[in-house]
């Protein structure tokens, strides 16, 4: 692999399975963040199926589920352990691990004007250890009673007390939670390697407050990761002892579950609550913080305009996080919290709604007056502040206890988290793909496909959970199996039957970006150096040859 | 223009939709359920006028300011503009939740009304229990050991207690219209949440918590109780009725349960 003058790029970098180089360790969690994210597509679509045909025979669930679909028919059981599965793979091995582990890894140090990462190593076993569990979530549906059905949030004492609460409590939830645990070391690497980099690795001129928003955003990311996922590996630890080694940390005295009455007790349930979302609130964050700084720089290069107001992104961003650490409360506001928690919770909610619209100022001001140019990654990003607003604004309505009380576990709340976290996420990670792709596979995706498939995704995400919010104003419950027990869902089945007929819609026009990514890598333009005229370190030849790839 | 085509029809599906909602809230019951309504109009207002204002700008940058080969502006920020709107959508958030405060307050904190009916709800895998106190307004003692759905005990009522000699056992939940009622929330085994919607209030049934849930519901009639706390295979049929009764029928059916 000669460096040629000029050229850097015109040849394919390749994969290589055992190097510590970051654009290696990027294009790792590239694809596994691919396998991951069809794979818990796949599932949603399963969902979705079955939601609108509860009574259909499907032979091939059969085949691959013989337990939970006995002659076809899919049990409560097996579509929950869908949703546990769908929800963990794509909170933790998509909307995680791809917005940093593929984009920071692929250009962070060339940003920060050095050659590597500060520990390497560090970060190539950081990836190993996510591929690790990643495998041990999948063997948790396939052991004996299938995979577990609490939940991505995994409450006990549903969690806690074994396979007499539901067939895949057993095995198949001890397996989920070794795998969120190995998860978060191996998370906890990543987010110190990344911190040790920003702080201790920029080129000696460059400043913090001269870092693109791009490297402010994953340093910070970081930051939240290591604060919450240490917070999380013990709980999850805690709640594998309960279950293994006879503790009560999250089991209350006096349960009798079906006709066996629970030994132990004293511990309390809303503990894991706690525990759970002061990692669950800042990991939001950790999903969305990245693609915010891919977004500006994005709108920046295609509008030819300096980010607006720097100075308030970086404070924004950090208020952000700040306030992100404080707002776990709101996932509890009827969880039996004392009320005056909720009231002190609410107002934090609703104070990151105050940063986040200057983010959304700043964008547009961004764009005033420049020269925009609709390219593909340019697109993903005005699609993003579109969907970035929608479900942000949605966030002011489940943000106060008030109205959350009759929206938690509801489809609006669906709604809106799959806006503001799946598709604003998507929409990031497609604009990244696209705008990078020339440093993953040293050629330029293709523009035609790329807007098709934008076009398409745009409408498709759109229809799919715009008219979502309106199962919840009837309020329709989530992780419901089947709407079939309860009169007033009955009347809810043309809206869910047009759901799910969305999402069919949008997961199809995936493929398009699918057969881009595939056939852009291997048959795609030669990218010149620069492609899109940026002024970020990545993109120097001088700063980055391929012979940096060392074997481990 | 495909981009600014698609974003306008999104602007036009979200009006038609709220025009023409495929699903809508189901009318209220409670004076607290009407409140919650008047807060949520509210915030549908503001949210919406945002949602528009935004997308609108969006689309009206996108075609103003379109690649023309002319040299775009340079400047970096502004500092009041940038004042101005931190300001005024601090002010606006910050005013739509204090608004909506006592909609969450009011069925949660200051003292009990005087003369409230007292009921208990017992959630279990995958069923409601409700619980009366009977004449002597005492609940009895509970044993988790002499619990029996077969024999007619759902929750274990001990019959060596006085006390639970007289208490009602129920699988519908009746109450009076126009009483304050106070639900005592309890669960033997995982997580429930109770939830009516036209009360427009869920609270969570924790195991090993008493939690309790006031209300006064203004209308009779026939309204369904949803589970809404992921509690296993069962959590989608967890279903109960709740009987909102004239108050008179109410005292008759609670002095001689049996005959209904």
């Amino acid at each position: 692999m000669e460096e040629q003058p000029g050229h850097t790029l015109t040849h394919r970098p390749g994969v290589r399975w055992y190097s510590s180089d970051h654009r290696s360790v990027a294009r790792l969690y590239f694809f596994l963040a691919l396998i991951a994210v069809v794979t818990g597509q796949a599932l949603s679509l399963i969902m979705r199926f079955h939601l609108v045909n509860p009574q259909a025979k499907v032979s091939w669930f059969e085949s691959l589920w013989p337990t939970g679909a006995p002659s076809g028919i899919m049990t409560p059981e097996l579509y929950l352990s869908i949703l546990t599965l769908h929800g963990t793979i794509m909170v933790f091995f998509v909307l995680t691990t791809a917005p940093m582990g593929t984009f920071a890894n692929l250009v962070l140090p060339e940003q920060l004007g050095v050659a590597h990462m500060a520990y390497p190593r560090l970060n190539a076993l950081s990836f190993w250890t996510i591929a690790a569990s990643f495998v041990v979530l999948i063997a948790s549906f396939a052991g004996p009673g299938g995979g577990p059905l609490s939940g991505w949030t995994a409450y006990p004492p549903l969690s806690a007390i074994g396979a007499i609460t539901g067939p895949g409590q057993g095995l198949g939830q001890t397996l989920w939670l070794l795998s969120i645990a190995i998860f978060c070391a191996g998370s906890l690497l990543s987010s110190i390697n990344i911190i040790a980099t920003v702080i201790d690795h920029r080129a000696p001129d460059m400043g913090l407050m001269e870092m693109p928003l791009t490297c402010w955003n994953w340093f910070v990311t970081a930051i939240l990761g290591l604060l919450s996922f240490s917070v999380l590996l013990p709980a999850g630890v805690l709640l594998l002892a309960d279950r293994l080694a006879g503790t009560s940390f999250f089991v209350p005295a006096g349960l009798r579950v079906g006709d066996e009455i629970i030994k132990g007790g004293g511990g309390s349930p809303l503990l894991w609550q706690h525990l759970f979302w002061f990692f669950g609130h800042p990991e939001v964050y950790m999903a969305i913080l990245p693609g915010f700084g891919a977004i500006s720089v994005i709108l920046s290069v295609f509008s030819r305009k300096t980010i607006f107001g720097y100075r308030a992104m970086v404070t924004a961003t950090v208020a952000i996080a700040a306030l992100g650490m404080l707002v776990w409360g709101h996932h509890m506001f009827i969880s039996g919290l004392n009320p005056y928690s909720s009231l002190a919770f609410a107002v934090l909610t609703l104070a990151i709604a105050v940063p986040s619209s200057v983010k959304t100022f700043s964008w547009l001001a961004t764009l005033w007056r420049g020269q925009i140019e609709l390219t593909s990654p340019m697109l993903y990003a005005l699609g993003f502040i579109s969907v970035f607003v929608t479900g942000g604004l949605s966030g002011i309505v489940v943000g106060q206890p008030g109205l959350d009380q009759y929206f938690h576990d509801t489809y609006f709340v669906v709604a809106h988290f799959h806006i503001i976290m799946g598709v604003a996420g998507a929409f990031t990670l497609f604009a990244a793909t696209a705008y990078w792709f020339p440093l993953l596979f040293g050629r330029m995706m293709n523009e035609t496909l790329g807007k098709v498939h934008f076009y398409l995704t745009f409408i498709g995400v759109y229809a799919t959970f715009l008219p979502m919010h309106f199962a919840g104003f009837a309020g329709n419950p989530r992780r419901y199996a089947d709407f079939t027990t309860f009169d007033f869902l009955a009347p809810l089945m043309p809206l869910h039957r047009w759901i799910t007929h969305a999402a069919y819609f949008t997961a199809a026009v995936q493929l398009i970006f699918l057969a881009n990514l595939a056939w852009s890598a291997m048959r795609g333009k030669l990218a010149p150096d620069n492609p899109w005229n940026a002024s970020t370190g990545e993109w120097g030849s001088r700063t980055r040859s391929l012979d940096n790839d060392r074997p481990l | 223009m495909i981009f600014v085509a698609l974003l306008a029809a999104v602007v036009a599906a979200a009006i038609f939709l709220f025009a023409a909602p495929p699903a809508w809230f189901p009318a209220p019951i409670s004076a607290l359920a009407s409140a919650f309504d008047t807060q949520f109009l509210r915030t549908l207002w503001l949210t919406g006028f945002a949602f528009f204002a935004v997308q609108i700008l969006l689309i009206w940058i996108v075609l103003r300011y379109r690649q023309r080969g002319r040299n775009p502006a340079t400047f970096t920020g502004n500092y009041r503009l940038e004042l101005l709107w931190t300001s005024v959508t601090a002010l606006l958030f910050f005013g739509l939740a204090l608004m909506g405060m006592p909609v969450f307050t009011l069925p949660r904190l200051g003292p009990e009304p005087p003369g409230s009916e007292r009921i208990e709800v017992n959630a279990h895998q995958f069923a409601w229990n409700f619980r009366y106190p009977g004449p002597d307004g005492k609940f009895g003692r509970t044993d988790l050991r002499l619990i029996s759905d077969a024999g007619g005990n759902p929750l274990g009522l001990d019959p060596s207690d006085a006390a639970s000699k007289d208490d009602i056992v129920v699988s519908t939940l009746r109450v009076p219209v126009g009483r304050d009622i106070v639900l005592t929330l309890k669960s033997r085994d995982v997580i429930h949440d109770f939830f009516v919607r036209e009360l427009r209030v869920k609270q969570d049934v924790v195991p090993g918590m008493d939690i309790p849930y006031r209300f006064r519901a203004d209308r009779t009639g026939a309204f369904e109780i949803a589970c809404a706390e992921l509690c296993g295979l069962g959590h989608s049929q967890m279903r109960a009725v709740m009987l909102v009764m004239p108050a008179a029928d109410y005292d008759r059916w609670k002095n001689n349960p049996g005959t209904h």
